[in-house]
């Protein structure tokens, strides 16, 4: 044994080959940044499929990525604008509900997606190692192409309505970030739980449902007590949705207290889902 | 001296009764919680001693050195832990206990194919599958010329693979894996399937890699695949290593303790009656399990007779690898005294498709079971394929022929094939 050690001490040193260590794992965290790195390539085809796959053997393609937003927000308009008269901080109907459900539809099939990609590609995973991370990744960045094509869509509808963005647009960036950065949080939680548990697929379609009552989507936020605002802010699709509005038209405050609740909340929620992610993965070819 | 390539050291896992877990509900994880809350927290730790009587070991104490370039094989029945193990060593699953090191870019293939997508083109696949696989997309480029002309695939690459028969879907599976390069390869029976022309390219393809000074770990039921990829064996059964060493002697004995029923599944064989192996007495191959060109076929089985048998009957089936009958037949009113006898099959010929069949034998006494065995080895048909070439086409039979056309009033102008 000890010979060994030292026959293997000396290979180190004379040749450049990668050591795989194999044990059962301990510890709490670790996202291995490195290895994250070395499956780049494989983080980009899972992207590259998904999108790739998701409107193959659709007549009109691409453009569902246009039509539900656009649909949700006429709905909206007519229903809770026009008919419930919910107010909306002096912008028009259509760009007041678009602004918020172009991060809130894509926070939904993000994290729809993260939750059930292990379970979808547990014949990969069963068969391939690779860090399992990599999924609720690819999940959440093969989101943002429709998220761009019917941002789009928002950029046509400001200039019919003559709505020219301030100098708060380039919060643009950070918003999106925090909405990537929550549904990771949210489908790095869920895709672990769903690998062992079936349960969160049922759970799923309500959990989005009620996420979005509990979301400034359909009304502005100011209509939350102020005082109860910072607790409303540990959602951090409030934060995204309202910032959102804010960046693109400039109406609305800027949503300070808001926003550091929601930063905060997304925080805790991405570590602790890479915690529990992390705990799960070892075994995750045995139970998916 | 070449360095070590692999080293395990006692490596162990567990799995729950029923091999592999299957998702629990949230109430099942809430009543267990309930009913025994000190092992909710307690024993997920690798203290294999208190493994309670839902778990069981798939692989346990296991320990072996590789050295850079060996051609490791790992020979035994189902659940002998052979792919628990490279499934640990390719790290899609972590070992309960433990450890193992592995120097040098591994790559592993527990199956091909994977990740491959219905809707995707051929050469969408191709991509994708080779960067599963560890591929670099550089890497693949470089190579995709080559996969599809291996694949014989090239007027459809951009087809969606749904439109793919199975046998175009499996060569191009198999062509992506054949040209995937890692320092260490870990293979899982995967050349089992396709057809044996294909079968043998692949093996060619393996065995240039196996030359290149490649290390290479193997798992196969197919011995003659084993006799000739690999220099060293190791024999695993109920989770341990049974024997371990050079490939003749350790496949020698597996094969020796496979027809002598000294295997542990063996052991409720019949009493009275015994069946003790099974060979093909002609035509003579290097192999007695092994067939390899058409013509009469002598297949003998030999019997122990321990008690007098009266009004016996004997069956015997052919099944093919995915159970399914091939042919069967039976004979009644046989008598058999106590000694070894000699049950002889003799066929004009067994025109079947290359592959792995099993025979299955059998001897009954006023309806009562004295005995019934699945042969092992399995036979391996090895024959010239005649086929269709489209694989749709292909049958259950391999039947040889010969086809002439004759203008009626010349000579015969073509004599096509023969065997």
């Amino acid at each position: 044994m000890a010979a060994t050690q030292i026959q293997m001490a000396t290979v180190a040193q004379t040749r450049e080959f990668p050591v795989v260590h194999i044990a059962a794992r301990r510890g709490w965290l670790a996202l291995d940044l490195a290895e994250l790195w070395a499956y780049r390539e494989l983080l980009y085809f899972f992207v590259w499929r998904d999108i790739k796959v998701r409107y193959k053997q659709t007549v009109i393609g691409a453009a569902w990525a246009v039509l539900q937003p656009v649909m949700t927000m006429l709905v909206f308009s007519l229903f809770f604008g026009k008919l419930a008269k919910i107010p909306s901080q002096g912008l028009p109907y259509p760009i007041f509900y678009y602004c918020a459900l172009l991060p809130w539809m894509y926070f939904a099939t993000a994290m729809q997606g993260a939750t059930n990609i292990v379970v979808d590609q547990q014949r990969v995973i069963t068969k391939i190692y690779f860090p399992r991370v990599v999924l609720p990744i690819a999940s959440v960045l093969s989101g943002l192409l429709d998220f761009a094509i019917s941002f789009a869509v928002l950029l046509g509808m400001m200039v019919y309505y003559r709505i020219v963005p301030t100098s708060a647009v380039i919060w643009l960036p950070v918003f999106t970030l925090l909405a990537v950065l929550t549904a990771l949080g949210v489908g790095l939680w869920l895709s672990a739980l769903n690998a062992l548990y079936r349960d969160v697929r049922y759970v799923l379609p309500f959990l989005v449902q009620f996420w979005m009552f509990a979301s400034p989507v359909a009304y502005p936020s100011s209509l939350v007590p102020e005082k109860w605002r910072w607790l409303y802010g540990l959602n951090p699709m409030a934060g995204v949705i309202e910032g959102f509005r804010w960046a693109l038209t400039g109406h609305g405050q800027p949503p300070g207290m808001l926003m550091a609740a929601s930063s905060a909340a997304v925080v805790l929620l991405v570590l602790s889902g890479l915690v529990y992610y992390h705990a799960v993965e070892g075994t995750m070819a045995d139970v998916v | 001296m070449s360095h070590i390539a692999i080293h395990v050291e006692s490596l162990g896992k567990r799995y729950r009764i029923g091999g592999r877990a299957r998702y629990l509900t949230m109430r099942d994880r809430l009543t267990n919680a309930m009913t025994a809350p000190v092992r909710w927290f307690g024993s997920n730790g690798a203290n294999g001693s208190d493994a309670g009587p839902r778990h069981i070991w798939a692989l346990r104490n296991v320990s072996f050195d590789m050295h850079e370039g060996e051609v490791l094989g790992l020979i035994g029945r189902n659940g002998a832990g052979k792919t628990t193990l490279l499934k640990i060593l390719s790290r899609v699953t972590q070992p309960t206990e433990g450890s193992a090191e592995i120097r040098g870019r591994v790559g592993s293939l527990l199956e091909v194919g994977t990740g491959f997508h219905p809707e995707l083109t051929g050469r969408e696949n191709t991509y994708l599958n080779g960067a599963i696989l560890g591929m670099g997309k550089k890497e693949i480029e470089r190579k995709f010329d080559d996969i599809v002309a291996f694949a014989e695939v090239a007027d459809f690459i951009d087809t969606p693979l749904k439109h793919y028969s199975t046998g175009m879907q499996m060569r191009l599976a198999f062509a992506v894996a054949a040209h995937f390069e890692p320092q260490i390869l870990l293979v899982d029976e995967v050349l089992a399937v396709g057809d044996l022309a294909f079968q043998k390219k692949c093996l060619g393809k393996m065995g240039e890699v196996a030359h290149a000074g490649r290390t290479i770990v193997f798992v196969s039921h197919q011995m003659n695949q084993i006799r000739r990829l690999c220099e060293k064996v190791i024999w695993m059964d109920g989770g341990t290593i049974r024997q371990a060493g050079p490939t003749a002697e350790i496949v020698g004995a597996y094969e020796a303790a496979m027809t002598s029923g000294t295997a542990s599944n063996d052991a409720d064989r019949g009493e009275k009656v015994h069946f003790l192996n099974w060979e093909i007495l002609q035509p003579r191959s290097e192999s007695a399990h092994m067939l390899t060109s058409f013509g009469p076929v002598k297949i003998r089985f030999i019997v122990q007779v321990n008690q007098p048998v009266q009004r016996g009957h004997h069956g015997v089936a052919l099944f093919n690898m995915d159970r399914q009958l091939m042919w069967a037949w039976a004979k009644d009113d046989v008598r058999l005294e106590p000694g070894i006898h000699s049950f002889t099959y003799t066929f004009p010929t067994l025109p079947l498709r290359p592959g792995a069949y099993a025979w299955q034998v059998s001897l009954w006494e006023d309806k009562e079971l004295l005995e019934l065995w699945d042969c092992l080895p399995e036979m391996n048909i090895a024959t010239k394929v005649f086929q269709h070439p489209r694989d749709e086409w292909n049958g259950v039979l391999n039947v040889p022929c010969d086809f002439t056309i004759r203008n009626a009033e010349e000579a015969p102008i073509a004599a096509k094939s023969s065997f």
